[in-house]
């Protein structure tokens, strides 16, 4: 399963895109309580969104989001548009979603 | 707040169901490369740097055109949402950064067309503002809202 969800609200010429992403987003700072041992870091740096195939908007991130970002942007576009969400973490895991506005 | 979250994510459910059947076949996974994360901007201690690494430069204007929308309270500073939205002409970058926490620059937003409107959920380590740099026309601008944190969410 994806682990990306989308809800997608047109408004005019505007797409108001909400996206929950699962992701653990470890900070690297965290110790696993059973071993002692430090947990290491995984999170999630690049992620791209796409209307109808052209990027318009890279957000990087970094391990100060909280765990299952949750991200809330207006990007150009109408009812129907494709609107496509990919993430890639530092350990070079990465998914990606796309759904019709 | 709450009943709009829980209905939104019953609503996602059958759009990652579409997601998954578009990423099973019809496309080919296409490797997005994390070269040009700011890891340098990213890695930098205290604002100035941060701000350098990612701007080139870190004169930066108060400007009441940027609204950060943030809690004033924040109980767990583990989850803290955060609303950045600009109305300067020609924003085209928006970066989120918390001063105190050990590198200041929590997120930053290269739009391509996107809207200079950004909502998110940050952690903070201690009580402070979160501060918005919104970059527009070769000159940045920023504002900020203090945000009381009653217990840090960086560390375990």
């Amino acid at each position: 399963m994806s682990t990306i969800r989308m809800r997608i609200s047109p408004a005019g010429d505007v797409l108001d895109v909400k996206a929950l992403v699962r992701h653990p987003m470890e900070s690297g700072n965290r110790e696993d309580k059973s071993t002692g041992e430090k947990i290491p870091a995984n999170y999630i740096q690049v992620l791209n969104v796409e209307v109808n195939g052209e990027q318009v908007m890279q957000g990087n991130l970094s391990e100060a989001v909280s765990k299952n970002p949750y991200i809330n942007i207006k990007v150009p576009g109408k009812k129907g548009d494709e609107v496509k969400i990919s993430w890639t973490s530092n350990t070079g895991e990465s998914d990606e979603a796309s759904q019709a506005a | 707040m709450q009943t709009k979250r829980r209905v939104f994510l019953k609503g996602s459910l059958a759009a990652s169901a579409a997601g998954l059947a578009v990423g099973a076949g019809l496309l080919s996974p296409r490797t997005v490369l994390a070269a040009d994360w700011p890891q340098s901007a990213f890695d930098s201690e205290g604002m100035d740097n941060a701000l350098n690494e990612l701007f080139g430069t870190a004169d930066v204007a108060e400007s009441g055109d940027i609204s950060v929308k943030a809690p004033d309270i924040a109980e767990n500073g583990a989850v803290v949402p955060v609303t950045i939205e600009s109305s300067i002409a020609g924003s085209d970058k928006v970066a989120i950064m918390v001063a105190s926490n050990p590198t200041p620059l929590v997120a930053s937003f290269d739009l391509m067309g996107a809207n200079p409107f950004v909502s998110t959920r940050i952690r903070m380590g201690s009580t402070d503002d979160v501060t918005g740099v919104v970059h527009a026309g070769g000159k940045l601008y920023k504002a900020g809202k203090e945000v009381k944190v009653t217990i840090g969410g960086c560390g375990g």
